[in-house]
């Protein structure tokens, strides 16, 4: 089963479940960091990276010997990516999206590929677990070609196949987080029970809802903030699986770049028995629910 | 006209707490007004600890969304081969396009060979200008799941030059996004300043370190302020050591603070909560941003 971590609101703890959730999982599993702006799961994991390879997106040439300067390429693009100015098609090639109508366009055949580097994506070992991740190119705009492509080797993966997969998602609930979970088969969402966590719960629950997979919530800092965290899980009927403490201690380890599972048996007994819970919310699990 | 925009690259450091700290210390300085403007349209908080009234609300078109009509089609799967996002699925009687996959490229509607698909402007959320206790504001909400971010962090760039310049005001302060992406290009875009509000943990830094590379592609001034100081006294030691190395000013070094959670139950900026050493430190903070970035 595919669980991702998602969030609304940054900071909150996604990281951190994820971490602790990949540790204590029962069975193989696959630790994937979707959030390629800024992945932070493999400070926590310290997989031994074994392969990388840089990932790009194809995007428009233009050959002016050929190019009549038309402008339909220009016409047609939605993204602005090509522009005629004078006697030459300017390409833009930041603002493209690689959905290659240019070049199917094209009356002359005057647009080949050429590529844009998107970033890097980069795998390895945790013990027996496996790891994946991406690293977007600072100044690379777009995240999701590089999720993408991501998820592509994931599929391509063979120790995948037998194997659970733990998505680190970016936060928001824009294009980079709905496409972090729309693969998944259960989304968790952290929040911290703070008016800020409240609100961005509030908008994650809108994006996520219309997936129509089951979403269960994590509250991170349980004791800080109020009650309308847990008001509002209960009027949507959002099961609460599992309940991190305000705990100095807590922040202290994070801060060390340590295991929140791995630093008392109540924490491990935690996030196992988060693992267990979201088990049962999976495929496997609601089949044996059913029978 | 200065711009200053606060920045993170991980979410969760205290951006918006820092930010709305700024508006409240500017009003109440008095030499400068600002337009203040969130720019994290995704997941925006600002509004929460400023409580705006909106005087004008706009709704944000943007894009295209392609749909197939069915009585039209004829299921050839013309569409689906040369769909690049995969978001055409031909399992059904009649194609079918996820909406959420669909990044409005125009391709399968200009390639059916029966004119089979429509193409629809899309409204992708709304966006307000407003009053706050501490002056004027900017502000959007993108609707849930929708994209195109970018472009709307633009338009409020866009819209809070405009109001600055209309009124007379010669400062803008704005809530960036997390990451550094697409959002967060838009949001820096001609900027004067960004304060990047690091933490002392590893993805803390480790995001520091991306925010400040991706401000020094843009060729940007760079202020710091580290938040939470205390929670890894030796990491702590490294930003402050990075921000040597790198020429970037230290503005503030703020200890983890409960003031910041119990402002924001009362909806209050953290410096209206208490006048205390975080407060000063905040408003040390906000003087040097405005002498060091004279333009």
């Amino acid at each position: 089963m595919i669980v991702a971590i998602a969030s609304g609101k940054g900071g909150t703890g996604k990281t951190l479940t994820a971490a602790s959730l990949v540790r204590t999982w029962a069975g193989p599993v696959v630790a994937v960091d979707l959030d390629v702006e800024v992945p932070n799961l493999h400070l926590f994991l310290n997989p031994r990276i074994t392969g990388r390879q840089p990932a790009f997106l194809q995007v428009p040439v233009v050959d002016n010997a050929k190019c009549d300067r038309c402008g339909r390429c220009a016409d047609f693009c939605q993204f602005r990516a090509l522009s005629v100015l004078g006697a030459t098609v300017m390409v833009f090639d930041q603002m493209c999206h690689g959905c290659g109508g240019c070049k199917d366009l094209c009356p002359q055949g005057a647009i080949t590929w050429g590529s844009r580097e998107l970033g890097e994506i980069a795998w390895g070992g945790i013990g027996d677990d496996h790891f994946l991740m991406g690293r977007l190119r600072v100044g690379e705009a777009m995240s999701p070609p590089l999720m993408r492509a991501v998820k592509t080797r994931l599929k391509e993966w063979t120790p995948a196949a037998h194997s659970d997969v733990i998505i680190d998602a970016p936060p928001g609930v824009s294009c980079p987080a709905i496409n972090a979970v729309m693969d998944s088969d259960v989304i968790v969402l952290v929040t911290d029970p703070t008016p800020f966590g409240l609100f961005d719960l509030t908008l994650a629950y809108k994006a996520f809802v219309p997936l129509n997979k089951p979403l269960a919530v994590v509250i991170n800092r349980d004791g800080i903030g109020g009650e309308a965290v847990d008001t509002f899980c209960r009027a949507h009927r959002l099961p609460v699986l599992a309940r991190i403490p305000y705990d100095l201690q807590i922040a202290a380890a994070y801060a060390g770049g340590r295991i929140i599972a791995e630093q008392a048996n109540v924490y491990w007994t935690l996030f196992s028995n988060l693992g267990d819970q979201l088990r049962m919310l999976g495929p496997e699990g609601r089949q044996v629910g059913y029978a | 006209m200065r711009e200053i925009v606060v920045i993170s690259g991980k979410g969760g450091t205290g951006k918006t707490s820092v930010t709305a700290a700024f508006a409240h210390i500017g009003r109440s300085g008095g030499k400068t007004q600002a337009v203040i403007c969130d720019l994290d349209v995704d997941a925006p908080d600002l509004h929460l600890l400023l409580q705006p009234r909106p005087v004008t609300t706009h709704q944000f078109a943007s894009g295209h969304e392609a749909r197939i009509l069915p009585e039209t089609c004829t299921a050839c799967g013309e569409c689906a081969s040369r769909c690049r996002f995969q978001a055409i699925c031909v399992d059904g009687a009649v194609p079918y396009i996820d909406p959420l996959k669909c990044e409005g490229c125009n391709v399968c509607v200009t390639f059916c060979p029966v004119g089979a698909i429509a193409f629809e402007p899309k409204v992708c959320g709304t966006w307000h200008r407003s009053q706050t206790r501490f002056g004027p504001m900017v502000h959007a909400l993108l609707r849930p799941g929708e994209e195109n971010s970018g472009r709307l962090v633009a338009l409020l760039r866009d819209q809070a030059r405009h109001y600055a310049r209309a009124n007379g005001l010669d400062l803008i302060l704005a809530d960036g996004p997390p990451g550094i992406g697409c959002p967060a290009i838009s949001a820096l875009t001609g900027v004067h300043l960004a304060v990047v509000v690091a933490e002392p943990t590893p993805s803390g830094r480790h995001d520091f370190h991306r925010a400040v590379e991706l401000c020094q592609h843009f060729k940007l001034n760079i202020a710091t302020i580290i938040n939470k100081a205390d929670l890894n006294p030796q990491l702590n030691a490294a930003l402050q050591q990075d921000c040597r190395r790198m020429h970037i000013p230290v503005i503030a070094e703020l200890r983890h603070d409960m003031a910041f959670t119990h402002a924001l139950m009362q909806a209050q900026t953290v410096t209206e909560f208490k006048d205390g050493a975080l407060a000063a430190k905040l408003r040390r903070a906000w003087a040097d941003i405005l002498t060091t970035n004279t333009p």
